[in-house]
């Protein structure tokens, strides 16, 4: 789960971390508000998106006056930000943060994830604050310094100050830059996180260390002990089929393309995927309606996967194991007695009963088109699509 | 031969009484694995499925002499019930709990650090379908019957991939010496490399089947362990051609975050090990068939 730029300033600043004064606005007037309050004479506007590259989108202006912090506010509310990691739809800018601005002496970088290689929690930073990290390992690998820590017995100061030496900090900040990273380091395995970035870290002219931005995602399998953690979740952030799915137990990720997908089981679901495009097609999504499928899953799952304009052909993969092929025949023929399907539709059955499973559908009065095994599933799919194209 | 589990493998269930545990139980009793007893803390004593109910993994070890264990306990207890199988000297323990936070399987690999190598579980999982050794014993939740028995080894993320690519095989008259899942989860107790070590050592098995998806690191370094320590053939399909990056496909593991991470770069980097591939999931049965037959 990710939460926005403001919320993680909050927790990083409860875990003693300085960040520049600031206050989040709902409005141009809230937001000429918050500046007067927060005084000073220069301000910065920083819409709250789920996104990093913000800036380059457009979506952080600095401000002279606080007339300025409203039109600011005006210019960014209700718009719809589209950054290099949004997609092209872009996420909706609901709030602004209106910061304090800071004088810049020098930027870095520093992320805490996991690092499933090692199995161990990892410090990375960089003295190139600013780029993404993606950019700072193609283009300046040599500045990143990498520490493993321990998770049984956390960061020790000394591995928070050598990663500060290393940054090529000032003696008289090292250990305010050391108890920033044990601070990160606590938010991160204390809140269940699976990232902590602070980018840039800031040393300001008047020698203070800040987190100038900073994101969070948190591990969603860990949300049942974290109600502060839970009630950050901002759902105007995600794809609504994502929340749709999400809240009904199902696991989906909107595509591109138009041959809608009904699968159970993710390793099937991405397999399931790739022939589709091995056969020439293009999936609109990822479903893994898990590996029981139930009927009341499948109900779901159709409803889903037909609410998406782009679908066109509905493919349908079930390998029924403990869960016979018989019971989800019968749960799909169920589900379309319920809603009706107005495209193509092709199954496959497999596994357990699998013959009584094509009977069940056969003698249904569905209108269907039948498979026996995952690529001539993904053909038939592509051409029922071509013949609708063909129209 | 096979590998982790066979006939004699003496099973105890953890979250033994509860719905799933029960069902699950019954099926591995029926496929004919040696299950034992189980552990359901607060229900010592009882009797379950014919079977007895002890309170602690430790008294089921000492009245059953126990070996394995299956874990069916909810994702917020599912880690302490891990680290009791190892402390109670489980020497395999198979985790199909999903949904464990990433932090406490951290917690549960450190811990079993304690113990020397020879006295040290082997966890397979979480959000993982089992082992089955086809014909001897099943610890997991796998429709048995459609694994045959032969000498191919199985190891794989999915479960219901898996399933796919055993009963392609099963067509083709291809049998399993042992499949094993190691789960769908960023943090598992067992890698790919580690599960490819035992298949080397195993007589039974003369080719390994290998079924990645995107994320993590563990197949292309499983591809390298392959390369310099492994003199049988590896045969890998992985899935997710077609996922974006930085997205999580259903498992919680599988999300593409850095290079060699994404299926095309891991086909890649396999091949380079010498791996031969799969290349699309329809002909997983088809290529393991060329292989044994020695036509690649």
């Amino acid at each position: 789960m990710d939460i926005h730029e403001y919320q993680a300033k909050k927790i990083l600043s409860d875990f003693g971390i300085g960040i520049p004064r600031g206050g989040i606005a709902y409005s141009p007037e809230n937001a000429e508000y918050k500046a007067k309050e927060i005084g000073g004479s220069r301000w910065v506007v920083k819409a709250q998106v789920h996104s990093g590259a913000r800036g380059k989108a457009g979506g952080i202006i600095i401000c002279n006056d606080a007339l300025e912090v409203a039109r600011a506010a005006d210019k960014l509310l209700g718009k719809k930000l589209v950054t290099n990691q949004t997609g092209p739809s872009g996420k909706i800018i609901n709030r602004v943060y209106i910061e304090e601005a800071s004088d810049i002496e020098r930027e870095l970088y520093l992320g805490l994830v996991f690092d499933r290689g090692s199995e161990c929690i990892m410090v990375v930073a960089s003295t190139e604050g600013g780029m993404s990290v993606e950019e700072i390992s193609n283009k300046k690998p040599e500045t990143i310094i990498r520490s493993k820590i321990e998770a049984a017995v956390g960061i020790q100061e000394f591995q928070a100050r050598e990663i500060a030496f290393n940054l090529g900090i000032e003696t008289g900040l090292i250990s305010r830059t050391a108890e920033v990273i044990e601070g990160c380091y606590r938010a991160f395995s204390e809140l269940d996180a699976t990232m902590v970035e602070v980018n840039p870290l800031v040393i300001t002219k008047d020698k203070h260390v800040l987190a100038l931005d900073c994101k969070m995602s948190f591990d969603n399998n860990a949300l049942f002990r974290r109600n502060d953690v839970s009630e950050l979740r901002d759902k105007s952030q995600e794809n609504p089929s994502e929340v749709y799915a999400s809240d009904r137990g199902l696991n989906y990720v909107g595509l591109d393309g138009n041959i809608g997908n009904i699968i159970n089981g993710a390793g099937l679901a991405m397999a399931s995927m790739d022939m589709i495009k091995s056969a020439g097609g293009e999936p609109a999504n990822f479903l893994d309606i898990g590996g029981g499928a139930t009927p009341e899953k499948i109900v779901k799952a159709f409803k889903l996967v037909s609410s998406d304009e782009k679908v066109k052909v509905i493919l349908v993969n079930i390998f029924a194991g403990i869960n016979r092929c018989d019971w989800v025949a019968e749960g799909i023929v169920q589900a379309l007695q319920t809603i009706k399907i107005e495209m193509p539709l092709v199954i496959r059955l497999a596994g357990t009963n699998v013959e009584k499973g094509n009977k069940i559908l056969k003698e249904s009065n569905i209108n269907y088109i039948e498979a026996h095994s995952l690529k001539e599933a993904a053909s038939k799919a592509v051409e029922a699509l071509k013949k609708i194209e063909v129209k | 031969m096979s590998i982790l589990i066979d006939e004699n493998t003496k099973i105890i269930v953890q979250g033994f009484t509860g719905k799933i545990g029960s069902f699950h139980a019954q099926e591995m009793i029926d496929y004919g694995s040696n299950v034992v007893g189980g552990v359901t803390p607060g229900k010592g004593g009882s009797t379950h499925l014919g079977l007895p109910v002890f309170n602690t993994v430790k008294d089921a070890v000492k009245e059953t002499d126990a070996e394995a264990s299956i874990l069916f306990v909810p994702p917020s207890y599912a880690a302490d019930s891990a680290m009791e199988a190892a402390d109670a000297g489980i020497k395999v323990c198979v985790a199909i709990t999903d949904g464990i936070p990433s932090h406490d399987m951290i917690k549960v690999k450190r811990y079993m650090r304690r113990y020397a190598k020879s006295e040290k579980m082997t966890m397979i999982g979480p959000n993982c379908a089992g082992i089955i050794s086809p014909g001897k014993s099943m610890l997991g939740i796998m429709p048995g019957h459609i694994y045959k028995k032969g000498n191919v080894g199985i190891v794989g993320r999915s479960g219901t991939l898996g399933y796919e690519a055993a009963s392609q095989m099963k067509e083709l008259d291809i049998g399993v010496s042992t499949s094993v899942g190691i789960g769908g989860d960023p943090i598992n107790g067992s890698s790919f490399r580690d599960v490819l070590a035992r298949f080397e050592e195993d007589p039974d098995t003369d080719i390994i089947l290998m079924i990645g998806e995107i994320g993590g690191p563990q197949e292309v370094d499983a591809g390298k362990f392959a390369k310099e320590n492994m003199k049988k053939p590896v045969v890998a399909y992985i899935a997710g051609l077609t996922a974006p990056k930085g997205r999580v496909m259903g498992h919680a593991g599988a999300i593409v975050s850095a290079y060699g991470e994404s299926a095309v770069e891991k086909v890649e980097l396999l091949k380079e090990s010498g791996v031969t591939i799969s290349k699309n999931p329809s002909v997983i049965g088809d290529t393991i068939k060329s292989v044994l037959e020695g036509q690649l």
